[in-house]
C-alpha cells in the first residue's frame, strides 16, 4: 500500500479579501509529477506555497502532506557574496547534510562545473536558478514543491530537469510544480488545471 | 534516491553558524560600521562638553550605554531585512528543526560581530571619555551581557516589523522602550564601580536578562517571523 505524499481536499486560498481558488483536491502519490497550470495570477504560487504550509493563515480546508519537503520559490536564498559550493552546503533549509564530492557532482549536473568557487553574485540569471535547482540533485525530500522551476533555463538545462524529475519519480518520490510552459515529461505528468477551482 | 538523512540539531545550528559568519566576513561593512560608529560618537562628546577629564568621567557611564543602545539598533534594523528579500526565511521556516531554534545561529553570529567586539574594545573608548582603567572589567562584563539582552529583546522587534516597508523607525518606537532597564542597570553597575561601591547586583541583573531573555526571546522572534512572512 502506499501512502499520498500529500492530501489536499477542499482547500481554499484567499489573498487578502479576495479568494483564489476553492475546492481545490489533489492526492499526490509516490511516483506522480503534478504541474500546475492556469493564468497569471490564478494562484499557482499561493496554491504551492500553502502545500509547502509558507501561508496558513489564508488557507482553509484539509491538508495533509509528508514532512520530508523541499522547496524551491522564486527566490532562492542564495547568498551573492557566497560561492555556489557554499550555498549548497549552508543552505538553511539543512534538509541534508551533503558531502563536497556529492555538491560537486550536483553543480556538475546542472552544468555549473567549474563555476564552484565563483562568487554566486557574478553569475547570469539563469546560472542561479541552476544554482537553486542543484539542491534536487542534492540526496533531497520525497515531495518537491517547485515553483516556476524552468524559468531562465536554456533548452538543455529544461531537457536535465524533465529527465531528473522522471527519475525522481521512478524512486518513488513526487512533484509538484507550476509552470506555464508545456513539458516533455510523458505519461507521468497530470496537469490540474487551476481555472475549475477559480474562486469567486 | 539516497534516503533522507535526519537532521541533527546541532550540526544544523553549527551549520548556519558557519553561513552566517561567513556572510559577515564577506561583507565586513555590517560589522565595522556599528563599531565606526560607536568610535564616532564617542569622539564627538569630549568636542561638545568640553575636554575636562573630571566631568568627562562623570559622563562616561551614560555616554557609553546610550551609545552602545543606538549601535545596537542599527545592527537590529539590519537583522532579517536581507534575509527576507532573498528568500532565506523562507527556507528557514521549511527546515525540519522549530524556528525559535533556527534563528538562534543568525543572533549568535550577530552578538559575535557587535556585541563580543564592541565589549572587547570598550575600555580603550572609556579611555577616551577618561574613564579609570580599574573599571575596564565591569565596563566589559556589563556590554558583554547588555549587548546580548539589546540583541535578543532588538529582533524580537525586527521579526515583527521585517515585512514593513521602511520599518525602522517602528521598530525604534517598539523596542528602544524595553532598553530602558538594561540602560539603568548598565550604568548603574559603572557608576558604582566609579564610586568604589558594589555592582554585582546591577551585574547581577544584567545575568538575569540574559538568561530569562534566552529562553524567552526566541520563542516570540519566531512568532514574530510568522506574523512577517504570513505562515
Amino acid at each position: 500500500m502506499t501512502t499520498a505524499l500529500l492530501e489536499a481536499r477542499d482547500l481554499s486560498v484567499h489573498k487578502g479579501l479576495r479568494q483564489l481558488l476553492k475546492d481545490v483536491t489533489l492526492c499526490v502519490e509516490p511516483g506522480d509529477l503534478w504541474q500546475l497550470a492556469g493564468g497569471n495570477g490564478i494562484g499557482k504560487t499561493s496554491l504551492l506555497r500553502s502545500f509547502a504550509r509558507l501561508a496558513s493563515i489564508e488557507v482553509y480546508g484539509d491538508l495533509s502532506r509528508c514532512d520530508d519537503v523541499l522547496y524551491v520559490g522564486h527566490s532562492a536564498a542564495l547568498k551573492g557574496a557566497m560561492t555556489p559550493r557554499q550555498n549548497l552546503k549552508y543552505h538553511p533549509s539543512g534538509l541534508c547534510t551533503p558531502t563536497d564530492t556529492e555538491i560537486d557532482e550536483a553543480l556538475a549536473a546542472v552544468g555549473l562545473a567549474g563555476y564552484e568557487n565563483a562568487l554566486t553574485a557574478r553569475l547570469s540569471a539563469g546560472q542561479k536558478r541552476r544554482v537553486a535547482l542543484a539542491r534536487l540533485f542534492l540526496p533531497s525530500g520525497r515531495l518537491w514543491l517547485l515553483d516556476e522551476p524552468f524559468t531562465a533555463l536554456d533548452v538543455a538545462g529544461v531537457a536535465v530537469l524533465e529527465q531528473r524529475f522522471t527519475a525522481h519519480a521512478q524512486a518513488g518520490g513526487a512533484v509538484v510544480f507550476t509552470s506555464h510552459q508545456s513539458t516533455d515529461l510523458g505519461d507521468l505528468l497530470s496537469v490540474l488545471d487551476l481555472e475549475q477551482f477559480r474562486g469567486d | 534516491m539516497t534516503e533522507a538523512r535526519d537532521i541533527d540539531i546541532l550540526h544544523y545550528c553549527r551549520s548556519q553558524t558557519v553561513r552566517q559568519l561567513m556572510l559577515m566576513v564577506r561583507s565586513p561593512s555590517e560589522v565595522v560600521n556599528p563599531l565606526l560608529f560607536f568610535l564616532l560618537v564617542i569622539v564627538l562628546f569630549p568636542l561638545g562638553l568640553g575636554p575636562d577629564p573630571e566631568q568627562l568621567s562623570v559622563l562616561a557611564p551614560g555616554i557609553l550605554w546610550v551609545v552602545a543602545l543606538l549601535s545596537n539598533l542599527m545592527i537590529c534594523m539590519r537583522l532579517f531585512v536581507d534575509d527576507l528579500e532573498d528568500g532565506s526565511l523562507e527556507q528557514l521556516a521549511m527546515a525540519r528543526v522549530p524556528l525559535s531554534i533556527a534563528v538562534l545561529p543568525q543572533l549568535l553570529a550577530s552578538w559575535l560581530a557587535s556585541g563580543l567586539l564592541l565589549s572587547v574594545v570598550s575600555p580603550l573608548f572609556g579611555l577616551m571619555l577618561g574613564l579609570p582603567l580599574n573599571v575596564a572589567p565591569v565596563l566589559i562584563a556589563s556590554l558583554l551581557m547588555g549587548t546580548a539582552i539589546m540583541l535578543l529583546l532588538g529582533a524580537v522587534g525586527a521579526a515583527l516589523t521585517v515585512g514593513v516597508q521602511r520599518g525602522g523607525i517602528l521598530l525604534a518606537l517598539l523596542i528602544l522602550p524595553l532598553y530602558v532597564p538594561i540602560l539603568i542597570a548598565g550604568t548603574r553597575a559603572l557608576n558604582e564601580a566609579l564610586q568604589g561601591g558594589d555592582p554585582s547586583i546591577a551585574l547581577a541583573l544584567l545575568g538575569a536578562g540574559v538568561t530569562g531573555g534566552l529562553v524567552l526571546a526566541p520563542l516570540a522572534i519566531a512568532a514574530g517571523l510568522r506574523v512577517s512572512l504570513e505562515l
